[in-house]
């Protein structure tokens, strides 16, 4: 299914719909057909659209991907050396190979109250056929149409009732491809009433010349007085190419805490994290923290959906642009007319550490309840010179003194992290690429 | 230890230091007082290396090194630490933190492996008791939220922690109330020793009733235009820098 034009012709017009597919008998084929039709009929965007205007994803398309989706294999041994380790983490794992579980590979948690399957073992499930493709917000994002039109496979989690682990589940995304490979996972979480999880998700690429472009979709269903929290590593290397879709109903009493985490040196991360509260007394914490270099470009797209009265939302995104890295950052608070009483606060900081990074970043805010508190922020700036002079005059070297003042810059949000490790991995991080970025 | 040679200093373009002479030996505590705007702050900022000064004329050397060449942070390596007037407050970076990496680079620096928990913890602990710093503070961040007082202790703090050749305390006593001054005073007495040297700099001879100075020079101008010792700081109290600053008027006009 390659094509020696661009991807972005080949999908834009020759695009073969979702019944050549060989699953295409199961029971989500209708869910496929309707979203092919919407693919079709949305296009795939420039930046003339709205939502891409400082993303211009066609540079991204334009060498040419296979489609296929191929299963792609990797041995306990290659496993263990992905750099997607933790050190000191204590989780589950679950590893999946572009997009598919590989059990083998795995350690999942016994067989209990939760369960954790391929997409394609859960066709017949009723949590599937509930929640497959219904997320308002996916329904207008061409790529969320596209993956829901011609996805291979995913993962399946399912919370029971009151059910939790105790451990973290992470799950390792690996990416490897032969050929320049154009990827679609697609994954559901459904917690069930009063669940609680912790989750990391992480991933990585194995491929040395080929180009992987993962266009990925996870739905999340928060039933009453579930709570998630969801820790997105973003730390593929260089030639890969992401666009998530992370979308979350959260219903009355629900907790929501998630980190997205973008690092070197992936060359494109679009994530869309749209939350819709649909009960009240929601929480819902949205962090951010991205550390971009070379030329890396990472957007940042979020929406939070307020649509009942006393819900409360609370985000905070924060960046270090190095090199020549592009930032963007666009994050949407609605506040409908019945969702009174809501507390949603925003706010977004930026540290350019070199002349050439750059950032945009727009807050949009659309309140239409009267007796709400909104508030949003924008910063962007540089290093505070006498704040670096002060630890140097310490002894402190330069690349040491940035480090810290980087590791200060994110504090905020590393400090709301639950879990140790993963504190001790993205300080670990933070210094590796600054002290990388002085040395160049 | 430091010899200070007809030292010129700019920033902005605008002549600071003019021509400064000072000779400073082991165990030795020099106070540097002068009337608002003369180059004391000017003096201590071209000592630490502050990157705004440019120095136009004259040399420094501390410990037989030209101390005008190194960075920042190799003057602090080897051995001169400043405490600051106005003390930055860095959110984020826990003040423990902060010591240890500073320690440890020192450390580095002189080919010493890093220290070890336990004894930086001892460490800690004997120097904060030393110089009656807060152990509260320890774990807070850099001087966020600090009082003016607590700001100025913590200066003595790092200053005890760090063990410097020359210390150089730049109006240490400023907004400080008379308790705090005692107490940052008793801190500085408690670190002189024979091998250790001190430049005060000080507006009020308030402080030297506490710190007693081998040395008391009068900064004018961007130049040193009178010595004494611990009498010309009380004559200065009684007196102001008035009949002083018409002195060196009458001498240049001749």
């Amino acid at each position: 299914m390659t094509s020696d034009k661009s991807f972005f012709d080949f999908i834009s017009n020759g695009l073969p719909g979702p019944e050549l597919r060989e699953d295409a008998d199961n029971a989500i084929l209708p869910a496929r057909q309707l979203a092919f039709s919407r693919f079709r009929a949305l296009g795939l965007p420039s930046v003339k659209t709205e939502e891409w205007r400082y993303t211009n994803i066609q540079r991204f398309l334009k060498d040419s991907f296979s489609l296929a989706q191929e299963e792609g294999t990797i041995t306990a041994e290659q496993l263990k050396t992905v750099n997607t380790k933790i050190p000191q983490l204590d989780s589950y794992t679950a590893v999946l190979v572009n997009g598919r579980l590989q059990i083998a590979l795995s350690k999942l948690p016994a067989e209990g109250k939760i369960t954790i399957s391929k997409l394609s073992d859960a066709a017949n499930n009723t949590q599937l056929q509930l929640w497959f493709d219904k997320h308002p917000h996916l329904q207008q994002q061409p790529f969320a149409a596209l993956n829901a039109a011609l996805f291979a496979d995913g993962l399946f989690i399912e919370a029971g009732q009151n059910a939790s682990l105790d451990k973290p589940l992470h799950i390792i995304h690996i990416y490897t491809t032969a050929e320049n490979a154009f990827i679609q996972p697609r994954h559901l979480l459904v917690l069930h009433k009063g669940a609680t999880l912790e989750i990391v998700e992480s991933s990585v690429g194995m491929n040395e010349t080929a180009i992987a472009f993962v266009n990925s979709v996870t739905e999340i269903i928060l039933e009453e007085n579930a709570e998630l929290w969801h820790y997105n590593l973003q730390s593929s290397e260089k030639n890969s190419r992401h666009i998530y879709h992370t979308s979350t109903v959260q219903k009355a009493d629900s907790r929501y805490h998630h980190f997205n985490f973008t690092l070197p040196s992936a060359e494109l991360t679009r994530n869309n994290l749209s939350v819709a509260l649909t009960g009240s007394n929601t929480e819902t914490n949205l962090h951010g923290l991205y550390l971009a270099t070379d030329e890396q470009h990472v957007d940042n797209h979020t929406f939070v959906d307020h649509l009942v009265p006393n819900c409360n939302s609370n985000e905070l995104y924060k960046g270090v642009l190095l090199d020549n890295s592009n930032g963007v950052f666009t994050g949407k608070i609605h506040v409908h007319q019945d969702a009174q009483k809501t507390n949603a606060f925003q706010q977004n900081n930026n540290l350019l550490m070199s002349e050439k990074a750059s950032i945009n970043s727009q807050p949009q805010l659309e309140i239409y309840a009267d007796d709400v508190k909104c508030s949003h922020g924008f910063t962007v700036g540089r290093f505070s010179e006498e704040s670096l002079f002060y630890l140097r005059s310490r002894g402190i070297g330069e690349e040491a003194a940035k480090t810290l003042l980087v590791n200060a810059f994110a504090f905020d949000i590393t400090d709301q992290v639950h879990i140790p490790a993963l504190q001790d991995f993205l300080s670990e991080k933070i210094r590796k690429y600054v002290s990388g970025a002085i040395n160049n | 230890m430091l010899t200070i040679k007809n030292l010129h200093a700019e920033v902005d373009g605008k002549k600071i230091l003019k021509g400064i002479n000072l000779e400073i030996k082991r165990g030795e505590m020099h106070a540097i007082m002068g009337p608002n705007g003369s180059g004391k702050s000017s003096l201590s900022s071209v000592l630490a290396g502050r990157e705004n000064y440019t120095v136009t004329e004259g040399e420094v050397i501390f410990e037989g090194k030209n101390l005008l060449d190194l960075s920042p942070e190799n003057r602090a390596r080897e051995g001169i630490f400043l405490a600051f007037q106005y003390p930055v407050e860095i959110p984020g970076v826990s003040n423990l933190n902060f010591l240890k990496t500073a320690l440890n680079e020192i450390r580095t620096y002189h080919g010493l492996a890093p220290i070890e928990a336990k004894e930086f913890l001892k460490l800690t602990k004997e120097k904060q008791q030393l110089v009656d710093f807060n152990a509260n503070l320890m774990n807070r961040s850099l001087n966020e939220g600090f009082s003016g007082g607590e700001k100025k202790r913590n200066e003595v703090f790092q200053l005890a922690m760090l063990d410097p050749k020359l210390a150089i305390l730049d109006e240490t006593d400023s907004g400080l109330d008379i308790d705090a001054l005692r107490i940052v005073a008793a801190g500085v007495n408690k670190l002189r020793s024979a091998d250790k040297a001190f430049m005060v700099i000080t507006h009020y001879q308030r402080l030297l009733d506490y710190i007693v100075p081998d040395f008391v020079h009068v900064l004018y101008d961007g130049r040193i235009v009178k010595t004494g010792n611990k009498e010309l700081a009380l004559e200065l109290e009684e007196k102001g820098y008035d009949w002083l600053k018409e002195e060196v008027h009458q001498k240049e006009s001749v």
